[in-house]
């Protein structure tokens, strides 16, 4: 190969954007660039902070030999508020537990933070924190503090809500994004693109008939079980992710960055249900950019692939567990795909909003 | 899954490319140039990698039909001076809002305070502008022969309804003039097409018969997913290869000779044909629709005044000759560097079906296939 991979993407500051648009918050590279180049720099800091690594969640260490802390906060905006199999109340709760398992940690308890539009209709807002209430029961982690505050009408979209969430870090494990190593395989937890492609078939202007429902759900118990699968957890587990926004592209390329390494997957092994590849093909959709909620990415050590990937198909969370690839040394932060035809094509983030083809 | 799982068959692809192998000789000197004229097709090939996996003897070269590549930047200046205006309701298929115009695009004119937005079919467009009756509602009608019987029927609506709040900003394009300005042009090196499928869904085969016969090139009427597009060019290069020139129809189970005559007649009531600018590539004759004299008073560019706005290219962009299949988008200095999905000098590198932006989301490692496999 004789291309110059440093050269191809141009990380330049927000020089031709002087004002925020829908795709800095869409989880591409608009985000990263948002983040890296504002974020990151009005955030300075002397103190100790783990705020540069961009795991997930931060992670603490605590004086005294305590537990380490991972902590990490989530905002919710989804339009429609409700949708097939899921709200934004279950999604508020299980997103934060899910940032925060991701860095092996087992969640403690999280706050909520509703910013509500005037004239909201009561019984919706009731629903929404019935929703919450009821997946933070079943997640067994409390939603302990909260605030509330409410704006004009025609300044928000009914509701937004804030999560954030801290967890304690079993001894021993240490799992973070630049732990992915050459030869760890990559295995994701289920069926991919499922959460967004739900949403998608109840826009207003886009619905269209399909079976599936969100895959919302809690992971710190999948995680817990992943990690107890080897003797050493360090060793049984380098690096989890949940691939929300920006869907498993954008996880798998971030990683890949993170860890300095190459990713390869096998088109053909990614677990796509029909209803998602269906869904894809008409509006000019890639699985691997659609949103996932209730689904992990592991890097998981060769040697311990086969106990993690036993444990988690035992898990109800993780019954259709399957390996999609592997890290490998050559094109270090880049991901390749390998297609069904044996060819290979470059997985790249989405630069913004994913936007439906014309035709 | 069915009708996508038969026809991206991996064993019956392997089969095809061996097939294909076989009829193609090497002793020509040069490859066979077959130009996949959809910017579907291009996306289908560079996104499975059939372009990797077919004999050097044989190179597709990618055409100009990407809708959002070929329309010229002074219709995307007019559209972005129309949805600033206050009072207007801009809407669009998403992948126009990126698209660069000579200084902004609409997603900044959103930023703004531009009501921009994205809707999935221009019936969309009509609902809003009767539920928004203070509003005019102006529906960014682009692309070639396929999206326009949906665009045609939102006029019709819009007429048959008495809405005076609607209107359309077109910039139709057709494929077969297209072909012959290719196929005519002194440096093309076309030496066969696949036929844009969904195209001559609508319009039929019908009017590619006298091109294959005034200019003895094959055309073959091709699908979009992976065995289709390889079932394409594999007729294609049978033709050659014993020196026919035909028209064939490889997409039957979507393409009928006659095409969807229903949509044709509205067409034909609501456009007529017009010499239209294609980004890029300049002038072609009888290349365009615009609204007939009877639905000229849905007309945007002259309800809102746009019709003198205009604007120049980047000097940097080859796109032109990208969408004249002249150079590869890699090969332009730009490619990657001033040029990417995040900073586009032109559209072929903003929609999933421009060229250059197929290349850069999916061969930026080089043209060759990666040399490691997965155990």
């Amino acid at each position: 190969m004789s291309v110059d991979l440093a050269g191809w993407s141009c990380p330049l500051p927000l020089r031709d954007h002087t004002r925020i648009v829908l795709g800095h918050g869409g989880g591409g590279k608009l985000t990263q660039e948002l983040v890296e180049h504002l974020f990151l720099p009005a955030f300075r800091t002397d103190l100790p902070s783990p705020l540069g690594e961009l795991g997930d969640s931060a992670v603490f260490e605590l004086p005294g030999g305590a537990p380490r802390l991972a902590f990490s906060t989530d905002t919710y905006v989804v339009r429609p508020l409700f949708f097939p199999g899921g709200s934004i109340g279950d999604l508020a709760v299980n997103g934060t537990i899910n940032d925060v398992a991701m860095s092996g940690a087992v969640p403690v308890a999280l706050s909520a933070g509703f910013v509500l539009e005037e004239g909201l209709e009561l019984g919706v807002l009731g629903r929404v924190a019935e929703e919450m209430g009821s997946a933070a029961r079943l997640a067994g982690v409390p939603i302990a503090t909260g605030d509330t505050k409410v704006v004009e009408s025609g300044k928000a979209d009914g509701l937004y809500v804030t999560t954030a969430g801290f967890g304690l870090i079993p001894d021993g494990v240490r799992v973070a994004p630049g732990r992915a190593a050459p030869g760890d395989v990559v295995i994701v937890s289920g069926d991919i693109g499922v959460h967004g492609i739900a949403v998608l078939s109840v826009r207003e202007g886009l619905e269209f008939g399909t079976a599936i429902e969100t895959d919302s759900a809690p992971l710190h118990g999948l995680v817990q079980a992943m990690l107890a699968a080897g003797n050493d957890p360090a060793e049984t587990v380098h690096t989890l992710r949940d691939p929300t926004r920006g869907g498993v592209a954008a996880t798998l390329t971030e990683i890949a960055r993170a860890a300095k390494a190459g990713i390869e997957i096998a088109e053909s092994a990614l677990p796509v249900p029909d209803a998602v590849r269906g869904a894809c093909s008409f509006l000019g959709l890639d699985p691997l950019d659609i949103a996932n909620e209730g689904k992990l990415v592991a890097f998981v050590p060769a040697a311990a692939a086969d106990a993690v990937l036993e444990a988690m198909q035992a898990h109800q969370h993780g019954r259709r567990a399957t390996v999609i690839g592997r890290v490998v040394d050559e094109h270090a932060g880049i991901v390749v795909a390998r297609t069904p035809y044996g060819a290979t094509r470059v997985i790249d983030v989405p630069l913004g909003e994913a936007l439906p083809r014309i035709c | 899954m069915k009708f996508l799982d038969e026809f991206r068959d991996p064993d019956i692809a392997a089969g095809l490319f061996d097939e294909i192998a076989r009829v193609t000789t090497s002793d020509r000197g040069r490859p066979w140039a077959i130009m996949e004229v959809c910017g579907g097709q291009t996306h289908s090939i560079i996104r499975s990698g059939i372009d990797q996996l077919l004999p050097g003897t044989i190179e597709l070269i990618h055409g100009p039909g990407c809708p959002v590549c070929v329309t010229p930047i002074g219709i995307i200046d007019k559209a972005l001076a129309i949805a600033a205006l206050p009072g207007v309701i801009f809407c669009s298929f998403g992948d126009m809002l990126r698209v660069p115009g000579s200084r902004d695009d609409l997603f900044r004119i959103r930023s703004e305070g531009g009501d921009v937005r994205v809707v999935y079919s221009p019936l969309d467009a009509v609902n809003l502008a009767v539920e928004h009756p203070d509003r005019q509602v102006v529906f960014f009608a682009i692309g070639f022969e396929t999206t326009a019987p949906a665009n045609a029927m939102a006029v019709f609506l819009a007429a048959q309804r008495g809405l005076t709040n609607f209107s359309v900003l077109v910039s139709h394009v057709l494929v077969p003039p297209a072909i012959e300005a290719i196929v005519t042009s002194p440096t093309s090196r076309v030496d066969g097409f696949l036929a844009a499928g969904h195209v001559c869904s609508v319009m039929g085969t019908h009017q590619y018969g006298p091109l294959v016969d005034a200019y003895r090139v094959p055309i073959v009427v091709t699908g979009f997913e992976p065995l289709d597009v390889l079932d394409g060019i594999r007729r294609t290069v049978v033709q050659l290869e014993e020196g026919r020139a035909e028209l064939e129809n490889a997409y039957p189970r979507v393409v009928s000779d006659a095409g969807n005559l229903s949509a044709q007649q509205l067409l034909t009531d609501v456009f007529e044909t017009c010499d239209r600018h294609w980004r890029g590539i300049g002038e072609i004759p009888s290349s365009g629709w615009r609204l007939s004299d009877e639905y000229r008073a849905f007309d945007a560019e002259a309800r809102f005044g746009v019709e003198r706005v205009d604007a120049a290219e980047s000097a940097l962009c080859r796109s032109g000759e990208v969408l004249q299949g002249l150079i590869k988008p890699h090969e332009c200095a730009a490619f990657g560097v001033e040029c990417t999905p995040r900073t586009p000098l032109g559209a072929t590198m903003v929609s999933n079906e421009g060229a250059c932006a197929a290349y850069f989301q999916y061969r930026r490692l080089g043209p060759e296939p990666v040399p490691v496999g997965i155990s």
